[in-house]
């Protein structure tokens, strides 16, 4: 009686609603579980090192599936937001190291910082970058984040009784005697405090999933689907497609741009030339192995293929190699017409199969009661 | 006088890019698609030239005879692998299939030749030119790289407007299925495309080693992101329009590295793509193409 009640509560339940609180719950339960190994000190310290990592990661690559799968284009430059995030938050954490002496103070306001700044980024990028299409706005995407990197990487900014001093080297900065250093060029910035913990990134990623649910489900989201279907029938519908992809081009530099300060707090140097095109590749082979528009498919190839190199120290060379092969074989099995129509009909007999087994295996049991 | 060497420099590194954008031009003119790993068959060509050369030594021009063979082959199987199964899927697909195929061809030279970058010797020897007694110098390297750039955009033009399969090129440019009801084999057009880039990419991997004689896994790849943008620039698809692109990207890039800062000449010409795109997307010489419904 009381599972039929339950059975009814599930079933009236959207599909979407079932589909977010199940991943909501899978991400719970390997987070109680990684925190109950690290607390009884079953993991390895080389695992405790990648738990703020792996929040960091699923949290980019939720994000970018939002402009990929859900917006339909490419996004190259999830690395510059990410960058953005990380400095502006750093810089913030360094400048009221002294004021705001309550950590979970200080570092949310960090974080919200360096959200808020890599959105404004992803919108004055978007702008120009959203009137594009395909291709080119790949390439945009791309030459930004680079831009982003190589100012940063470029920059140096010194504080003093003066004020602010900004230049491209280290001679132009003219610091007074008592003047401190902030941004050192390619140097980067040092004594980030330390505030990053797996307990921040596993709020953060929730945060993130719950984000990102919301908005696919949303009115907004469903814009967003039907500019990624077909964007000339949207258009004639009446809706704005600029700023629906705008919307969530921010968006989705909002979400880097938490993610890059999670990842900047758990150091306590930043470079900029951490934030290169072959991270944002990384991210986008989280994306494409997790399935375009998967959005817990994302945390889960982005947790597995973090883990697997590092557990299996043999295969960490070829690493690189076997993301290449990912991209590629991935796409042609899930593009391909005549590749589709091959998975589809054998493991769908394979699911036929299975079925038959565990049907016999209930018949079976029956007759036994 | 300073000036001027960076001028001649800045032309010498365009043309190399001319040569390298022509292979974008052409993919992105008939295939429809950012080919992303043509950076990297440069790689491969210079590796290829660098290893028959000291391994082997063999003659420098034979060397790049050889390198500009094994390029073709690997363009041909390159298509015929990864991009010829996504023919009909989305833009998207093929551009990520292109993002897996370059870091294919990087991680697998990493894995092959090592992380640490090689000292190419120059496949050149012409004696360099000295003006205003000694103030201009024009390297060897700098006059081949402008010569074989200009022979190639006339001799890529003459094929593409005279020949039988360069016209073939030109219509399926134009309307695919219009050129396949006319007879013309769209796979064996696409894959001559795919040849001929990638055959250019193999003498750009040349001139670039010689000129900047340094060789390693990734150094394709910038350079050919920067093609890419003087492809767009000159307009993509139009054979003249890679060569004004690709030397204005040069002469852009070295300028700026003498006069603005030396860590933001990338910056610097990646701006100058997203100031095209916004105001011009079409380039100087492309043609502007209407979406139909």
């Amino acid at each position: 009686m009381n599972n039929k009640t339950a059975l009814a509560k599930t079933k009236m339940l959207k599909p979407q609603t079932k589909k977010s609180f199940t991943t909501y719950i899978m991400v719970t339960v390997v987070f109680v579980i990684m925190m109950i190994l690290s607390s009884t000190g079953n993991v390895s310290s080389q695992i405790d090192g990648l738990l703020v990592p792996l929040c960091v990661y699923s949290i980019l690559a939720v994000s970018l599936n939002l402009t990929v799968g859900i917006l339909g284009e490419l996004s190259l430059g999830q690395a510059g937001f990410m960058c953005v995030g990380a400095y502006a938050s750093a810089l913030f954490s360094i400048a009221t190291k002294e004021t705001i002496l309550v950590e979970w103070v200080r570092f949310p306001l960090a974080i919200l910082v360096g959200g808020i700044f890599a959105a404004i980024f992803g919108i004055l990028i978007g702008i120009p970058v959203l009137r594009l299409n395909g291709d080119y706005l790949a390439i945009v995407t791309l030459a930004f984040g680079e831009i982003i990197k190589n100012v940063f990487a470029a920059l140096y900014v010194g504080i003093d009784s003066k004020g602010l001093h900004i230049a491209l080297n280290q001679a132009d900065m003219n610091l007074e005697a008592d003047g401190t250093e902030i941004i050192r060029g390619a140097l980067g910035v040092k004594g980030v405090p330390n505030d990053s913990s797996f307990v921040v990134g596993f709020i953060l990623l929730l945060i993130t999933l719950i984000i990102s649910y919301n908005y696919i489900n949303s009115r907004t989201g469903r814009a967003v689907k039907a500019i990624r279907d077909n964007s000339i029938a949207t258009e004639s519908v009446g809706l704005n497609i600029t700023k629906y992809k705008l919307i969530t081009f921010a968006l989705t530099a909002f979400l880097a741009g938490i993610a890059g300060a999670l990842y900047s707090h758990n150091y306590s140097t930043l470079q900029a030339s951490k934030f290169d095109y072959n991270l944002s590749i990384l991210i986008l082979v989280f994306v494409v192995l997790g399935g375009i528009g998967n959005i817990r498919g994302s945390v889960i190839a982005a947790i597995i293929l973090t883990l697997i190199p590092e557990l299996l120290r043999s295969i960490n060379s070829y690493r690189m190699l076997i993301y290449s092969i990912v991209l590629i074989v991935m796409m042609i099995l899930t593009s391909n017409e005549k590749a589709r129509t091959f998975i589809v009909t054998n493991f769908g007999k394979l699911k036929g199969m299975v079925l038959k087994i565990f049907k016999r295996k209930d018949t079976a049991e029956k007759e036994v009661k | 006088m300073g000036f001027l060497n960076n001028l001649i420099n800045g032309i010498s590194l365009g043309s190399i890019y001319a040569v390298i954008a022509l292979g974008y031009t052409l993919v992105y003119g008939i295939a429809k698609m950012l080919n992303f790993a043509h950076g990297d068959v440069i790689m491969v060509g210079g590796y290829v030239i660098f290893y028959s050369m000291t391994s082997f030594s063999i003659n420098p021009y034979l060397s790049v005879l050889i390198a500009v063979i094994v390029c073709t082959v690997l363009g041909i199987v390159i298509e015929k692998i990864a991009y010829k199964p996504l023919r009909q899927a989305t833009s998207l697909s093929v551009l990520i299939t292109a993002i897996g195929v370059s870091y294919f061809l990087q991680n697998s030279a990493l894995l092959l030749f090592g992380e640490k970058p090689v000292n190419f010797t120059s496949v050149v020897n012409v004696p360099s030119i000295s003006l205003f007694d000694g103030q201009v110098v024009i390297t060897g390297e700098a006059i081949v790289a402008i010569v074989v750039s200009i022979l190639i955009v006339i001799g890529l033009s003459l094929f593409i407007n005279k020949t039988k399969s360069g016209r073939a090129m030109l219509a399926v440019s134009e309307d695919k299925d219009a050129a396949q009801l006319m007879g013309i084999n769209i796979n064996r057009t696409i894959s001559l495309t795919f040849a001929i880039g990638s055959g250019l990419a193999a003498i750009a991997g040349a001139l670039l080693c010689s000129a900047y004689p340094t060789l390693q896994n990734t150094t394709g790849a910038m350079p050919g992101i920067k093609a890419f943008v003087a492809a767009v620039f000159g307009g993509i698809g139009s054979v003249p329009g890679a060569m004004i692109g690709g030397i204005l990207i040069g002469v852009i890039e070295i300028l700026g590295r003498a006069y603005i800062s030396p860590q933001l000449s990338d910056a610097i010409v990646f701006a100058v793509l997203i100031l095209v795109l916004i105001i011009k997307p079409t380039g100087i010489l492309g043609k502007k193409v209407r979406e139909k419904v």
